[in-house]
């Protein structure tokens, strides 16, 4: 039963959209405020009803219903209870509900926290919210119901793919979706704005918050996906530049540009044009991101064969929502024209460059992912855009960008003095010298452009620090005044600090492990030993162990020092899936610092010893670490108490409070 | 996960006939370290062609492994590094190489980078030059107080 109330409700939460889509927007064409004030309401019936229907799929998966075929293909009753539970997004019809489950979620948190927009606004934007729910509403009962009983009910389920059995299943997908879709407020924004015809500073000040809280959930998303293949996939590769990783840094790069032209907009006034298509674009980078990654279409062509149907209805969606918002906004672009004057030497020249870097990064990661699908499409050839593609063009892209990052914060708006900047920013460039200097002389094998990516990081930090220092006063005032002033600064501050060195510490790490990684591989037998980067790696030997689902084979090796002091175990397992029989390889990871040992066990020998991998990544959880550093600068923004203008709720409180 | 999704698919496809093996195996390194370094180097621009989006030096598939030992086969017989990748692709097709060739075809490929930062500056430049002008119906009075409120909170 429990599965019939939860396809019920999907259809009813169809027919709501419908209602949130329409009558809202009649409403503010009218000027009738009744019709305008079913907003609210109905996007927050249409959040329950999708939590409805989305609980009702968690219920048959954690019940092991296995009548019901999506189930059935997708678990196991011997499967852990985590697994169960996540097993409901670790598929396409499953995801597809949680993706749409959180742009309800969205449309439901605008509707609370917008009493404050102007009524029309609100109506618009919570309708636009409503045409994307209905439009992926219908995609699910159309194409991808997970819903479907089977008569008769098989006795047990398929099970979960084992790569999937896995703590990142709870955590990428939602993450990454919150990211992903969350950029759907700021696209519901900017189309409503073009509707209205008139746009102005608050409009970015309403929207920044939405954007930056998207923006904090894909950084974690990508970062968690990234570490999840890092030591899932067994080969220890974190970046593949695969199209559907693209798919979800796509909208990272056009996020990132829209987070800093709505800081322009906000202070400035300027750059309201191209704020709006910033907008538009993110959220439609998103969706064709939805599209590459369901249709297949970029992976396989026969993936997008067995099932043509999702891959045509997606394109359709994509076509009617980016062509109709390109084309409102071809039409209503030239009625926006207005905006603050400045000098180029200045913060929003400054931001203006960064823009344009990540524009162009942006479009480069497109048109690679593209590439071969439009020329085979014209000429017939196969080609391929890889991974060399990318990190030449997007690295070369990146460079100039990250250079001129610590200059940013530094600069007045309006009008900025570029050599008394440069002069402030003098202690940083030393500290980036300095250090690309050391590595480049003490480090073994360090090549120069090794050791300039090191400075280049040293650069970002410093750079960052810098801005704090000088906005504290240090060290013209006493260093308690700084902290005082410090703790005064405004969260916004912070945010962009922690922003920038973060993505310095996540340089460091990419410089150091593509840099100093060493790779070993060999053939060991029980009691042999290998040297790695001052480690001894002892093959102890196998040992067979059985878990709830599988079986495995360990392979278990002790770790000493160089002068033979024990440094602990890693273990690497061959592991057998018993309801797929399908075979996985379990790396073992062991962190020293902030680099990691990584080993990974291969097929046993003829002469009775086990082929091993050995890795020694320095730094390597830099990488990710610096993406929580940029999400904690992400969070500060948002704590920041001049954006509490979009959550009405937090102003609230802030007012209540004593004066 | 998407990616996890599809090397899964992938394994699973691959399951059926061979357990996980490794990329490169120790049994294919050649014993002149030089040339082996090469060896890696190339492979790391080489498509395995059974797999999703896989160098032959990351994939464990037979094929990926018959390409590694054509081309340590190709160096010991004293190809350049050119001459190897021109022989891979006189057999496979340019689909093998992960990094388009610099042609005609791939000429928008990789101009794109540089083609739109110039042609994104040289806007910018022209825009600078002339400060545009408000065309927008400016703000009634109640309107402008509520936006300045707003602002000022």
């Amino acid at each position: 039963m429990t599965v019939e109330i939860g396809h019920l409700a999907l259809v009813l939460a169809f027919a709501l959209a419908v209602v949130q889509a329409t009558v809202p927007m009649l409403g503010a064409r009218l000027g009738d405020a009744r019709l305008m004030a079913m907003a609210a309401p109905t996007a927050m019936a249409g959040f329950a009803l999708v939590t409805l229907s989305f609980c009702s799929l968690v219920a048959a998966y954690v019940t092991s219903d296995f009548s019901v075929a999506n189930v059935w293909q997708n678990s196991h009753s011997l499967k852990p209870m985590l697994y169960k539970v996540t097993g409901t997004w670790g598929n396409h019809e499953g995801s597809m509900l949680l993706w749409v489950l959180i742009l309800v979620l969205f449309g439901a948190l605008v509707a609370m926290f917008s009493s404050n927009l102007p009524a029309t606004l609100r109506a618009n934007v919570i309708a636009v919210q409503g045409w994307i729910g209905a439009a992926f509403l219908l995609f699910i009962l159309a194409t991808s119901n997970p819903f479907v009983r089977l008569d008769p009910a098989p006795i047990e389920g398929r099970d979960l793919n084992p790569i999937l059995q896995d703590i990142g299943l709870a955590v990428h997908p939602p993450l990454l979706y919150l990211g992903y879709v969350g950029f759907s407020i700021s696209f519901s924004f900017a189309v409503a704005a073009l509707i209205e015809g008139r746009i102005d500073a608050a409009w970015a000040r309403w929207v920044r918050p939405w954007v930056l809280a998207a923006w904090v959930f894909l950084t974690g998303g990508i970062a968690m996906g990234s570490y999840w293949a890092y030591y899932e996939l067994g080969w220890g590769g974190f970046w593949f530049w695969d199209p559907v990783e693209n798919a979800s840094f796509m909208p990272w790069l056009a996020g990132t540009a829209l987070l800093h032209s709505a800081l322009v907009m906000e202070r400035r006034s300027a750059l309201k044009i191209w704020t709006v298509l910033l907008a538009v674009l993110t959220f439609s980078l998103s969706l064709l991101g939805t599209f590459l990654v369901r249709s297949g279409v970029l992976t396989s062509v026969h993936a997008f064969a067995t099932d043509p149907a999702r891959g045509v209805f997606i394109l359709i969606i994509l076509g009617i929502f980016i062509g109709g918002a390109l084309t409102l906004f071809a039409l209503r672009a030239s009625e926006l024209k207005a905006g603050g004057i400045f000098q180029p030497i200045s913060r929003e020249g400054a931001l203006v460059l960064n823009n344009l870097f990540l524009s162009t990064a942006t479009a480069t990661v497109l048109i690679g992912t593209l590439y071969p699908l439009v020329i085979e499409a014209l000429t017939g050839d196969k080609i391929s855009v890889g991974a060399p593609f990318f990190n030449l063009t997007f690295g070369l892209l990146m460079v100039p960008l990250l250079v001129i990052v610590p200059f940013g914060p530094l600069l007045a708006w309006k009008r900025g003095d570029l050599s008394a900047v440069s002069q402030r920013l003098f202690a940083a460039l030393g500290i980036g010298l300095a250090i690309a200097l050391v590595s480049l002389v003490f480090i073994d094998r360090v090549s120069v452009f090794a050791a300039l990516g090191c400075g280049l990081a040293a650069w970002l930090i410093a750079g960052s620090v810098t801005d704090l220092a000088f906005k504290s006063g240090y060290p013209k005032v006493g260093a308690a005044v700084a902290i005082r002033r410090l703790m005064g600064l405004p969260g916004a501050a912070f945010g962009t600090v922690f922003a920038h060195a973060g993505l310095g510490v996540t340089l460091l790490g990419l410089v150091s492990v593509t840099a100093l990684e060493v790779e070993k591989f060999v053939t060991m037998k029980p009691g042999e030993t290998l040297d790695v980067a001052g480690l001894v790696l002892n093959f102890d030997g196998m040992m067979p162990l059985r878990g709830a689902n599988f079986v495995e084979d360990q392979a278990r090796f002790s770790i000493a020092g160089a002068d033979g002091k024990s440094l602990g175990e890693i273990v690497s397992a061959k592991r057998v899936y018993t309801a797929r029989r399908m075979p996985t390889t379990e790396a073992g990871i062991r962190t020293f610092g902030f680099s990691q040992l990584y080993v990974s066990v291969g097929d046993p020998t003829e002469d009775g010893g086990i082929v091993v991998r050995v890795w020694w990544k320095p730094n390597v959880t830099l990488i990710w670490l610096g993406a929580v550093v940029m999400m904690v600068g992400g969070v500060f923004s948002l704590a920041d108490r001049r954006l509490r203008i979009g959550a009405p709720a937090a102003r609230r409180r802030q007012s209540e409070r004593p004066a | 996960m998407t990616r996890l999704l599809r090397a899964a698919m992938l394994s699973l496809a691959l399951a059926a006939s061979t357990a996980p093996a490794f990329a490169v195996l120790p049994d294919e390194v050649l014993d002149d370290p030089a040339l082996e370094e090469r060896a890696r180097d190339l492979s790391v621009l080489l498509r395995c062609m059974v797999c999703q989006n896989q160098s032959i030096d990351d994939s464990d598939a037979e094929l990926a492994r018959d390409l590694r030992v054509l081309v340590r086969e190709r160096l010991v017989a004293g190809d350049t590094d050119d001459e190897v990748i021109a022989y891979i692709v006189s057999r496979y097709g340019e689909f093998v190489l992960l990094r388009p060739r610099f042609n005609y075809r791939n000429a928008l490929l990789w101009g794109a980078p540089l083609l739109l930062l110039v042609a994104g500056g040289i806007a910018i430049a022209i825009r600078a030059r002339k400060p545009a002008q408000s065309r927008a119906a400016p703000l009634d009075a109640v309107e402008q107080k509520k936006l300045d409120d707003i602002l000022k909170s």
